[in-house]
């Protein structure tokens, strides 16, 4: 199976994990990755610059409408749902918070999922939330394949325990794995779920 | 258990269905709304209704009244501020009201004005800026409760801290309480800030232009349409506009992704300011 979009989702600790991650992709990652990192409202664009710091690839907080595209990290707005649509472009929503939270990962896991199907990596990073657990098993549901980083070894290990629970996760893993692993599932073929309108 | 492919196929389908539904019930129109956002609210409504499938959906709103306007609350988002995102409002302020005031009389259109937060913002700044009384404020929205709130503008008071703070960092040169009496637990806006303004129900999606605006607001309303809705509703606009008009959109919305694009300048890229071109400019450039 190979994977033509990656959604990441992480709340407290996540600016560092988040780092290390994309810091262990190269410059010619082929899939886009897609993150919704738990920050308040007010953050402004600092998100973004901050994990440009750690990657090769462009980083950028997404646009209502912008296509979806390769080798390009698209962060979610401070105080936007971000989703993705079944012609895999992004839509931004206002409407009220989920898991107390907005963005909410499940939201753009949920929707990632319809739109990629099969086509889609989900991962689940630290965290002290139980936001993205429904969402992941919605990605595995869907044909996806569902990631979480090793509670172990997470600096919160709520939201990885909480996905966990919810589904049956394909691989559980330390940070510094999930990087290869993601490079590894990217390397090959085709996306197989094409955009529907 | 049933194919998740199929089973997903299915549910879009009955979402098809039952949107049509509701435009054949009622004329709204959101058959070109943003599909996941728009399965997601109704996947919502389902779940609130604790039905299994869309198709019971569907029935009950077609028999219940009451239920059917439970389906249109979930499919509008009306979450607004007054001078939300102050460094737009100071934006306008130095961008806009100098082009505004070399015209002698000026017409403004809030396209989807919500609880009228922010048209009564705009005529803070505009009687700030001298400009109330040659101004006529249009400000529509697609939902009459929603419009019905815009017109009797109170708003709770512990909203006001949040936007007095708006107010502040958008440069208001007074001060916010100047512009309201505050009740125990509400806040009822200055009648004078009425003066000019007309509230009226329009459909952006079914309804026509609104003639010779110097300036529209839509602001978070594109988002939660799809791209040939947002294509047809930004015709829409630039039909509205005068020659040298400004659309200004949501601080995350773009006419980067949209086919009329080219009939716009863009005046502040960060806060989503654009200025329509004059109508020869742009037909000269397409000549070869």
């Amino acid at each position: 199976m190979t994977v033509g979009a990656i959604v990441i989702g992480a709340s407290a600790g996540g600016l560092d994990a988040v780092g290390k991650l994309l810091d262990s992709l190269p410059q010619d990652f082929a899939a886009p990755l897609i993150i919704v990192q738990h920050i308040p409202a007010n953050a402004g664009d600092a998100l973004p610059r901050r994990f440009q710091r750690h990657c090769r690839l462009p980083v950028r907080e997404a646009e209502d409408k912008e296509p979806v595209a390769a080798g390009t990290v698209f962060v979610a707005p401070p105080d936007f749902h971000l989703m993705i649509e079944p012609g895999h472009r992004f839509s931004l929503s206002r409407e009220e918070r989920v898991n107390f939270s907005r963005p909410s990962i499940d939201v753009l896991f949920e929707t990632a999922a319809e739109a990629y199907c099969s086509g889609l990596a989900g991962v689940i990073l630290t965290g002290a939330s139980a936001d993205g657990a429904a969402g992941l098993a919605r990605v595995k549901r869907m044909g996806g394949t569902s990631i979480v980083q090793d509670p172990e070894t997470a600096e919160v290990d709520v939201m990885p325990r909480a996905a966990i629970a919810a589904c049956a996760v394909d691989h559980v893993l330390p940070l510094a794995k999930i990087g290869p692993l993601l490079i590894s599932l990217t390397s090959e073929g085709k996306n197989p779920c094409k955009p529907t309108s | 258990m049933t194919d998740p492919t199929r089973e997903l196929e299915n549910q879009r389908l009955e979402v098809r269905l039952l949107l049509e539904a509701i435009y054949l019930k009622s004329g709204f129109d959101f058959r070109g709304y943003a599909a996941a956002h728009i399965k997601r609210r109704l996947d919502h409504v389902r779940v609130q209704a604790g039905m299994a499938a869309f198709t019971d959906v569907i029935h009950r709103l077609i028999e219940d009244d009451d239920f059917f306007d439970t389906v249109l609350t979930a499919l509008s988002i009306n979450v607004t501020e007054m001078f939300r995102d102050p460094s737009f409002y100071r934006r306008i302020r130095e961008t806009v009201i100098p082009h505004l005031k070399t015209y002698p009389f000026i017409k403004i259109w809030h396209a989807g004005c919500a609880a009228g937060q922010e048209v009564y913002s705009m005529a803070i700044l505009l009687a700030e800026e001298g400009m109330k009384a040659r101004t006529q404020i249009y400000a529509t929205d697609i939902n009459p409760p929603v419009l019905e709130a815009a017109r009797r503008g109170i708003y709770p008071l512990e909203v006001m801290r949040q936007y007095t703070a708006n107010y502040q960092k958008a440069g208001g040169t007074t001060s916010f309480s100047e512009y309201y009496t505050a009740s125990e637990d509400a806040a009822l806006l200055n009648g004078a800030l009425k003066d000019n303004v007309l509230f009226s129900p329009h459909n952006l999606v079914t309804d026509g232009i609104f003639g010779e605006m110097n300036l529209i607001f839509c602001r978070n309303v594109l988002i939660y349409f799809g791209d040939d809705l947002q294509n047809q509703v930004i015709k829409l606009f630039l039909d509205s506009l005068c020659n040298g008009g400004f659309l200004c959109l949501g601080s995350k919305e773009s006419l980067r992704f949209s086919e009329h694009a080219d009939a716009f300048e863009v005046i502040d890229a960060r806060e989503k300011i654009y200025r329509k071109k004059p109508v020869r400019a742009r037909q000269e450039r397409k000549e070869p």
